[in-house]
This record gives C-alpha cells, sequence and structure tokens, in this order.
C-alpha cells in the first residue's frame, strides 16, 4: 500500500479523529455505549455504511448535479441504512432491538454527510473507500473505548462476562451507578478529548 | 386531557431529547456559543419539530405500517411497507423544513433573516429524525405525537439554552488549556444531565 493510502486511512483515528476533533457524529456515541456489545454492533454498521456511502458517492461524483447533490447523498445514505438495518433485524433481532432508534439515525449521522461533501465529492473511489473505513474506525476507538469503560465500572462487565465481581452477587466490586446513565458518557468523552488534546497540543481550541 | 399533559411533562423534562437520549448533539454542542444563536436555534427546532412528527405520524399510519393500505383498497391489505421508513421520514422532514424556509422568507422575513443558515442545517439534526423515529417505534396515536412533537422540541430548546448561558458565563473561568471548548461542554452538558434527572419518575 503506497505511503498516502496508508495515511488516508490512519490519519483519521488519532490526527484527525471524527468525533474529538471535527466534532461529528457525537449523538449515537454517546447513546449505544452503555455496553459493549451494542457498541460493537454499532460500529460495524457505521464503518460499512460509511465506507459504502464514500464508495458510491464517489463513483457517482460527476454524475450529479451540485445543486441537488444533499438530496441525492441522502437518498444514497438512507437506501444503505435500510439495507444495515433489516441484516441487523434479520440476524441479530435482539440487539437491533436494543440499538432501536440509532440504526435509523446514522442517516443523519454527520460523519456519513460530512464525508460525503468533504472527501467523497472530490477524490477518486479507492481513496474514498480508505477515507470512509478510517473514519469509521476512528469513531470506533472512541465508541470502544467509551462502552469499556462504561460497561467495566457500571456493571462490572466487559462484553456481559464478569471481570469485576460485584457486591450484592458476593463479590468486592461496588458498581459505580452514574457510568451506567447518559451523564456517564458525557464524562467519560469530555475526558477523553482531555486526554488526546493535551497529548496533542496542536489540537487545543484556540479561544476558550 | 390528563394523559397527553402528563407526555408534555414526559417530552420536556424527563426524557429531554438532548441530555438523556443525547439527539442533536452536533448542532447542540456547536451552536450553544452564545444564548442568541441557541434561542434563534431552538424556536426553530420547535417549529418545525411540532410539523414533523404529526407529519410522519400520518405517513406511517396511513401508508406504510401492516396492512394500512387497505383503505386504499382490499387487495392491498396484506402489504407491510414499513422498511421504506427512513426514506420517507427523511424526505418529509426535507421538504418541509424547504417549505417553512420558504414561507418565513415570504411572510416573516425578520425571523427568516434571524435564523439564517441553521434552517436549512435542521433538516439533517437527528433531533428531527430521532424524534419521528420514537414516535413511530412507541406507536403514538396522532393527537399524542402532536403533543410529544412539540414537547420533546421544547425540550430540547430549553436545554440549548440552558447550556448557552452557561458557556457565557465561563468565559472568564480559568479552564485546563487542553479541556477549553469541547471536553469542557462535555463535562457540562453532563453535569446538566444529572441535574435533568431529578425529574425523573415524575408523573402528574
Amino acid at each position: 500500500m503506497k505511503a498516502a493510502s496508508t495515511k488516508t486511512l490512519l490519519d483519521p483515528l488519532f490526527e484527525s479523529n471524527p468525533i474529538a476533533l471535527q466534532v461529528l457524529g457525537i449523538c449515537s456515541a454517546l447513546a449505544v455505549t452503555s455496553k459493549m456489545e451494542t457498541a460493537l454492533v454499532m460500529c460495524a454498521a457505521v464503518i460499512s455504511v460509511l465506507a459504502l456511502s464514500n464508495l458510491s458517492i464517489s463513483i457517482l461524483r460527476n454524475l450529479i448535479p451540485s445543486n441537488v447533490r444533499i438530496i441525492v447523498q441522502l437518498t444514497i445514505i438512507a437506501s444503505l441504512v435500510i439495507v444495515t438495518d433489516q441484516v441487523l433485524k434479520a440476524y441479530i433481532y435482539e440487539i437491533s432491538k436494543q440499538l432501536s432508534v440509532f440504526v435509523g439515525l446514522i442517516i443523519t449521522n454527520c460523519i456519513i454527510m460530512g464525508r460525503a461533501e468533504a472527501y467523497a465529492m472530490q477524490n477518486g473511489p479507492l481513496d474514498s473507500l480508505l477515507d470512509g473505513i478510517g473514519n469509521g474506525l476512528g469513531y470506533s476507538v472512541v465508541l470502544m473505548a467509551t462502552a469499556f469503560l462504561r460497561e467495566l465500572l457500571a456493571q462490572g462487565t466487559v462484553f456481559g462476562a464478569v471481570v469485576l465481581p460485584k457486591v450484592h452477587s458476593g463479590g468486592w466490586y461496588n458498581p459505580n451507578g452514574l457510568l451506567g446513565v447518559s451523564a456517564g458518557a458525557f464524562f467519560i468523552i469530555g475526558l477523553f478529548i482531555w486526554a488526546l488534546r493535551s497529548w496533542k497540543a496542536d489540537q487545543v481550541e484556540a479561544e476558550g | 386531557m390528563e394523559q397527553y399533559l402528563n407526555l408534555a411533562i414526559k417530552a420536556i423534562f424527563v426524557e429531554n431529547l438532548a441530555l438523556a437520549f443525547f439527539l442533536g448533539m452536533c448542532s447542540f454542542l456547536a451552536c450553544s456559543k452564545k444564548i442568541n444563536t441557541a434561542l434563534g436555534l431552538g424556536a426553530a427546532v420547535i417549529f418545525v419539530q411540532t410539523v414533523t412528527v404529526p407529519m410522519n405520524n400520518l405517513i406511517y399510519n396511513r401508508l406504510l405500517a401492516d396492512g394500512a393500505l387497505a383503505w386504499l383498497s382490499p387487495g392491498l391489505a396484506d402489504y407491510d411497507l414499513s422498511f421504506l421508513g427512513f426514506l420517507c421520514y427523511i424526505g418529509t422532514i426535507a421538504a418541509m423544513v424547504q417549505i417553512v424556509e420558504m414561507t418565513l422568507d415570504r411572510y416573516v422575513p425578520a425571523l427568516y433573516a434571524a435564523l439564517g443558515v441553521f434552517l436549512p442545517l435542521i433538516a439533517v439534526n437527528c433531533a428531527i429524525l430521532g424524534g419521528s423515529l420514537l414516535m413511530v417505534e412507541r406507536t403514538y396515536t396522532f393527537g399524542e405525537s402532536v403533543v410529544f412533537g412539540l414537547g420533546s422540541g421544547v425540550g430540547w430548546a430549553l436545554a440549548i439554552v440552558a447550556l448557552a448561558s452557561i458557556r457565557e458565563r465561563l468565559q472568564y473561568s480559568n479552564i485546563p488549556l487542553a479541556l477549553r471548548g469541547l471536553g469542557m461542554t462535555f463535562v457540562l452538558s453532563g453535569l446538566m444531565a444529572i441535574g435533568f434527572m431529578a425529574f425523573g419518575g415524575i408523573q402528574l
């Protein structure tokens, strides 16, 4: 693989992470992270929709008239999300029930529209595919890290397997209920951004 | 009547779209630096939400749901088009936002100028699509969907205006460099979410 392609694929992980730096796609990042299992399925869904939508929009980019491009992009994305939703319902019905409306909300996930508009409309299909996968992975890193912390500290489990035995079932760990509710997700993402920006100082926002 | 009031309270406070369901986060975080923009965006969201949720309720119940086409002809009674839902809802929302934009431009130019770029952006605000999807998932009736649309819009507007007010005051505080901006806003929203948890379980 050429150096440029590798860069397209790996940059979104930490250098220009879609959640931490570009502030895109936050809604679902917070909502599906109370359990690792749902977060993993959500990541897979987002990566596949993002990669395929970037690929198809890039192939069609010279045929899309620029004044109706938003509606064309939305239609492509919505169709891909419908397919994903049907696949999830057919094979892992339980988890798709838990994800509830958030699979549908991939349509309005700003990462997808953002990458289609900012990258796929200007670049070739292969690069766009890599960019889609890379941004999907960057999103997944934050999602999985958040889900890991929330599930471990709120329930003492990882992927449903007991790691920290809870007090009321005979163990020693006193679970932290705060991380199980919505507020905990805000704190973890906030701290994640703090850590990332302390590490890479050039990402600090100029005006407070 | 009581059930509607109860639903409204639930949609505004207990199940606040922004703070309990994380919907519309992108604009919630990006447009909350000033109270004025937050107010404008909040007003636009209330308006669009109140129109689109009942619209999508009609579309789902009359066209898409299992057997909903029976009113056209009995032969269509066993069609289930609900898989087309996402495409129809987002289409309705985009169309409604466009109509609202043109109407405001024609009849209330002052409000149109005040809302500016936020109005078209609402089409891709997940609070709007999320409201419609939640409405379908919870099988609200038409009346309930009107109340839910209005209530959830008001709740979202309330949250963004409150956040903007706090952020304006924070300008004078000494925050660690790397936590400034986005990081601090997340921590703030978390604290607000804890505050809103106090409304949990309120019933009328």
